[in-house]
């Protein structure tokens, strides 16, 4: 069985900047914050569900499986199914393309999927000669056996790592992300200030969207307990210029690296939902699709490269499809770097690579940049890993849908060594 | 669908079958332990009745014969244990006969005590006044998670009159004990484990184990502790017994609440003699019963059983939309969501809608809900500058500023968006719903519903009527109030409604008092000394000076009487922002740290006060003869939850009657005299007599 699967709505809270401490939401909190005034939008109820599937890469202690911790606050029931889902940074998307898979082969009609991170609280971790120590102490009996336990203390027991950056850190190659961008960047000949470039057109691009109203209706306000209404996307900097972006130090390999805070995406908390439903879903609900999802495709390589997880995933899209590079109106490639973007698109018109790697007779073509990130990407808006495959999916939807275009693609890399991409069609 | 929880749990709480010659209790024995459970005939709630005491003596007899291992003594109400004793039968007790009345259920639960083999009470949700007394004369007491254990006698201008003072004084630090009687606060089940109520604190499925372990002999004895024994010598007694006094004093003068002082009394003087404290508490408690203010006070506590008996009935209300995110509408946003229903407010900006959100958050902290409680009403509660909730809500309730216009405008936009059936409610205070209701999607399903500020606390909510609305929309919207747990008045479409056309004058002739020059510390003493729970001065800067100008100026052009002049100084203060409490200056100066006097005056001249309370009569007396509302008890239930009014005067047609209606009016008329048209008694007094 086969049948058509369609996205029919989705929201996303604003994507806010991670300032040092732990922001406002949870992860679940952020899917709520979202979910509800997108369910309560909809013609039908929000039990009326068969499953909710939710990316989340640092789940948190109190919110163990958040799909259904999120679905049972949204008010969806009881009975309400729903599971959490995780591939590194293609979570949100993997959500999307379980849900499509489900839905195209009959056994659902309509599942809510989304993403959320909150990469703000994500915990310190205590060495582990320290957690051993904190175990002994609890287990001490009498007076004697706790001041021995005591005298072991050591003081780097309490310079505890930041769960974040041990995250960011591939485990295989022991590469951090930042370092597989420059491996690419090296390797495709990106200079800083092409990368520097791509990120400032990143920042505008957002700053004219939020200003031109493009992300109304996609993007919803935030409501904290401290009375703080979060309504934008808080990382854009609409006066960023190459200038100011070429004062930064390379974060990751100083002096000579490429990559700099400012061309890489942020670090932020953010989640994002869609609604995907079958012919029958749609004509039930009497529901209007923004879009049809018509394909999707996983790839994986060597973890030190990463970054061109979106050629290898979404050129077997177009192969399948029998797509050149032009058949495709719009292209969300996620922000990891400027420098990993602009890598798989040197890849694309690489003849070498394109006949070696991707079996083409030569390069694939150039992807304008007209029609790719039309809306600015990871770079402006920042990069809650879970979320932001969930995001590209439905920003291309909505975009393809308000610049009238036919076909799109949404891709991302994803930390570890993947790809993962997603063929979107207007409904 | 099936709720799998609600399958696998029982209907009710027992199938024991109804005790031989009862019909208040079911009795069983298993295990050679016999349970009485507490079933009162045709209600929902279990009241510990004379009927009940009777038939249980009748039972502790048979119990006595059948010498079971233990005897268990629970409520067969999901409920909860027992809310009290009977006030309907024992508030027209008096005298000789109610001393009588006293000592026959001592008796009772003197034969409870003295039983030879252990005796338990297993408590759930409420066991207040006489049914914690009851529970106090057992052995043992076991409390299922979420119980709450007090004495409200003390909110009644009385103290515990079943044994409750020395056996609560005997078993827990009494210290902690008198500060239960004292200020009627009830034990959550932790505490109360805590203090040594409860002997053990478990979910439902433990109790039978524990019954079995107690019946056994086992099960932790508390220690009532150092500060108990201490207690036992009168000198020390009095040493806390006068700080006990100061204490009550500040909470309440002894003048009109002479309750806390009669169980203080008591204590001190009978505190290491259980006997002697029985036949003094019986004796202090009838006593009291006599009082005008445990009279005035036990009224008010059938007027707010009348005013939530307007409101019987089902809402068909689950979702609540609000339109406007200032104080009324997050304060009604927030309580409603506590409440559970699905709430939605919207506002055409953001920020009001973040800080309503802080604001429910604030208020869930301060009404002690768990993380998960408040976590779920703040789920519940979607902030909606979208306007998305208009189109699902059940009722949509207006609260934007009172400029007539801006509300048509929202009126006319509605009309395509709101449900079949749903209800549209405006929270005016000041326009007329007869102006308002043309604008409305359906005039039939449009009404008032007046809120007070702050909705947190004010427990009166006016649902206002006018020629068109149908009485099915005041019906719903009269349960809706119950429903969040407020209590309604149902009232017509009259300048000011009920409440504030009562409370004007207090606030418009303070206005006067200052432009004569006199103190407002002086004015607002004079009030206290009423046992007004605010200063009119005081109040005015609370509510606003600004609302404060806009009602005195709908009364003028709206009532066809002679009414206070607005000195000018009020209007020029408001335009300069100076609009009280909430600007930090307004008659008192809150930002310069000026607070207004919290000491009653007592010897405030009584003209001052007469000038002050009279009109409010007075506009009581017209409001019946207008028909704003049915009755005088409902008047009485309104203003004094509306308002605060002197409790314990009893509202102000009570307060009137007792004064004495030509005494009243004879006041008034010398008034006229005095200081002008505005005291003209109403012409409705002359029906009165």
């Amino acid at each position: 069985m086969s049948r058509p699967v369609y996205l029919v709505d989705g929201a996303r809270t604003p994507f806010l900047k991670a300032r040092g401490k732990p922001g406002p939401f949870t992860p679940v909190d952020l899917a709520v914050q979202c979910g509800r005034p997108l369910l309560m939008r909809q013609p039908f109820a929000p039990t009326a569900f068969d499953l909710v599937i939710l990316g989340c890469v640092n789940v948190i202690q109190d919110e163990m499986n958040p799909a259904r911790v999120a679905a049972l606050r949204l008010g969806m029931g009881e009975q309400q199914v729903a599971f959490t889902v995780q591939i590194n940074c293609g979570s949100g998307m993997q959500s999307i393309d379980t849900a499509y898979r489900y839905i195209r082969e009959g056994s659902h009609e309509m599942i809510l999927a989304g993403g959320t991170e909150a990469l703000s609280h994500a915990p310190l971790v205590f060495r582990r000669e320290a957690t051993e120590w904190f175990g002994e102490m609890a287990g001490a009996r009498g007076a004697l056996d706790k001041v021995r336990a005591m005298a072991e203390v050591r003081p780097d027991f309490f310079s505890p790592v930041i769960g974040l950056e041990r995250g960011l850190t591939d485990p295989i190659t022991a590469l951090n992300m930042g370092q597989t961008a420059e491996v690419l960047a090296h390797r495709f000949g990106i200079d800083r200030t092409t990368a520097d470039a791509y990120a400032v057109q990143s920042h505008q691009r957002l700053a004219a969207a939020q200003e031109e109203g493009r992300l109304d209706g996609e993007v919803l306000p935030a409501f904290d307990h401290d009375g703080e209404a979060h309504a934008r996307d808080d990382g854009v900097r609409p006066d960023s210029s190459i200038e100011k972006l070429a004062k930064l130090d390379p974060v990751f390999e100083k002096p000579y690296g490429k990559v700099t805070a400012g061309n890489a995406s942020q670090i932020t908390d953010g989640a994002s939902w869609t609604i995907l439903a079958s012919e029958t879903a749609v004509e039930a609900h009497g529901l209007t699709p923004i879009a049809k999802i018509v394909d999707s495709h996983w790839a994986a390589l060597d973890p030190a490269i990463m970054g061109l997880g979106p050629v290898l995933a979404a050129t077997p899209l177009a192969q399948r499809h029998g797509l050149g590079v032009d058949d495709v109106d719009l292209w969300e490639i996620n922000e990891a770097f400027a420098a990993q973007v602009l890598s798989c698109l040197a890849a694309w018109q690489d003849e070498d690579f394109c006949r070696e790697v991707l079996g083409y007779d030569g390069a694939f073509g150039r992807i304008d940049r007209g029609r790719l990130n039309v809306d600015g990407g990871a770079i402006s808006l920042g990069h809650p890993v879970g979320t932001s495959g969930n995001r590209i999916v439905l920003h291309l939807a909505n975009a393809l849908k308000a610049a009238g275009g036919r076909r799109g693609i949404a891709t991302e890399c994803i930390g570890g060594g993947l790809g993962g991409a997603m063929l979107l069609e207007a409904a | 669908m099936t709720d799998v929880l609600d399958e696998i749990t029982p209907d009710a709480q027992t199938e024991a079958a109804p005790a031989p010659d009862c019909r208040h209790w079911r009795m069983e024995t298993h295990d050679d332990i016999l349970r009485l459970w507490l079933d009162c005939e045709g209600t929902g709630t279990n009241v510990i009745s004379e009927a009940v005491l009777r038939e249980l003596d009748a039972l502790l007899d048979h119990a006595k014969g059948e010498a079971p291992k233990a005897l268990v003594i629970r409520s067969a109400k999901p409920s909860g244990f027992a809310a009290g004793a009977d006030i309907d039968s024992f508030a027209d007790l008096r005298g000789p006969q109610a001393k009588e009345k006293l000592e026959q259920g001592h008796a009772v639960l003197d034969k409870l005590e003295a039983l030879p083999f252990p005796t338990i009470a297993v408590v759930h949700g409420h066991a207040l006044g006489g049914g914690f007394e009851l529970a106090l004369a057992c052995d043992r007491r076991i409390g299922i998670e979420g119980v709450k254990l007090g004495f409200p006698e003390i909110q009644l201008g009385l103290h515990p009159g079943l044994g409750g003072t020395f056996r609560l004084t005997g078993l827990i630090d009494p210290v902690e004990a008198m500060q239960i009687m004292l200020t009627g606060k009830t034990a959550h089940d932790r505490k109360a484990r805590k203090l040594g109520i409860l002997d053990a604190l478990l979910p439902e499925r433990h109790v039978e184990a524990a019954i079995r372990d107690m019946a056994a002999g086992g099960g932790a004895q508390h220690d009532t502790g150092f500060r108990a024994s201490a207690l036992r010598t009168r000198p020390a007694r009095s040493f806390a017994a006068t700080r006990m006094r100061s204490e009550s004093e500040k909470q309440a003068p002894r003048a009109h609440f002479p309750a806390p002082f009669a169980l203080i009394d008591l204590w001190e003087d009978h505190g290491n003699d259980p006997e002697a404290m029985q036949a003094a508490e019986i004796a202090s408690f009838a006593e009291l019963l006599e009082s005008a203010t445990a009279q005035n006070l036990i009224r008010v506590f059938f007027l707010r059983r009348k005013l939530k008996e307007a409101g019987r009935g089902t809402d068909g209300i689950a979702h609540v939309h609000v339109i406007g995110g200032g104080m009324m509408g997050a304060g009604i946003a927030a309580w409603s969501a506590m409440q559970g229903k699905r709430v939605t407010i919207e506002d055409i900006d953001l920020p009001p809608l973040g800080k309503a959100v802080k604001r429910a958050a604030e208020i869930y902290d301060r009404k002690h809900l768990t993380g998960i409680e408040a976590r779920d009403a703040l789920d519940r509660l979607m902030p909606d500058p979208g306007g998305l909730g208009r189109a699902r809500a059940d009722l949509v309730i207006e609260a934007v500023p009172e400029k007539r216009e801006l509300k048509e405008k929202i009126y006319r936009g509605l009309a395509e968006t709101m449900k079949p059936g749903a209800i549209l409610a405006s929270n005016t205070s000041s326009l007329r719903l007869s102006d308002l209701v043309d604008a409305a999607p359906a005039a039939d399903r449009f009404a008032g519903l007046h809120f007070f500020n702050p909705v947190s606390s004010m427990q009166l909510v006016e649902v206002v009527s006018h020629d068109r609305a149908d009485p099915a929309t005041l019906d719903r919207l009269a349960a809706f109030v119950t429903g969040i747990d407020r209590l309604p008045a149902r009232v017509t479409d009259y300048p000011g409604f009920l409440v504030n056309r009562i409370l004007a004058p207090y606030l418009m002739e303070a206005m006067v008092m200052l432009d004569e020059g006199m103190a407002k510390e002086d004015i607002d003493r004079a009030a206290l000394a009423f046992g007004m729970p605010m200063g009119p001065v005081t109040l005015a800067d609370q509510v606003g000076l600004d609302i404060c100008l806009e009602v005195a100026n709908s009364m003028r052009t709206s009532l066809d009487r002679p009414v206070a002049k607005t000195p000018a100084w009020l209007r020029e203060k408001v335009e300069a922002g100076e609009t009280g409490k909430k600007a930090g200056k307004g008659l008192y100066d809150y930002a310069a740290g000026e607070k207004p006097p919290k000491e009653p005056d007592e010897d405030a001249a009584p003209e001052t006060c007469d000038r002050l309370i009279l009109p409010m009569c007075d506009a009581a007396v017209e409001c019946l003869r207008k028909g704003v509302v049915a009755e005088e008890d409902t008047l009485d239930g309104a203003v004094i939850f509306g308002t605060g009014w002197a409790p314990f005067r009893g509202g102000p047609m009570r307060y009137a009657r007792t004064r004495g209606v030509s005494e009243c009016r004879d006041r008034l008329q010398s008034l006229v005299t005095r200081y002008g048209e505005r005291f003209t008694p109403d012409q409705g007094w002359d029906d009165l007599d």
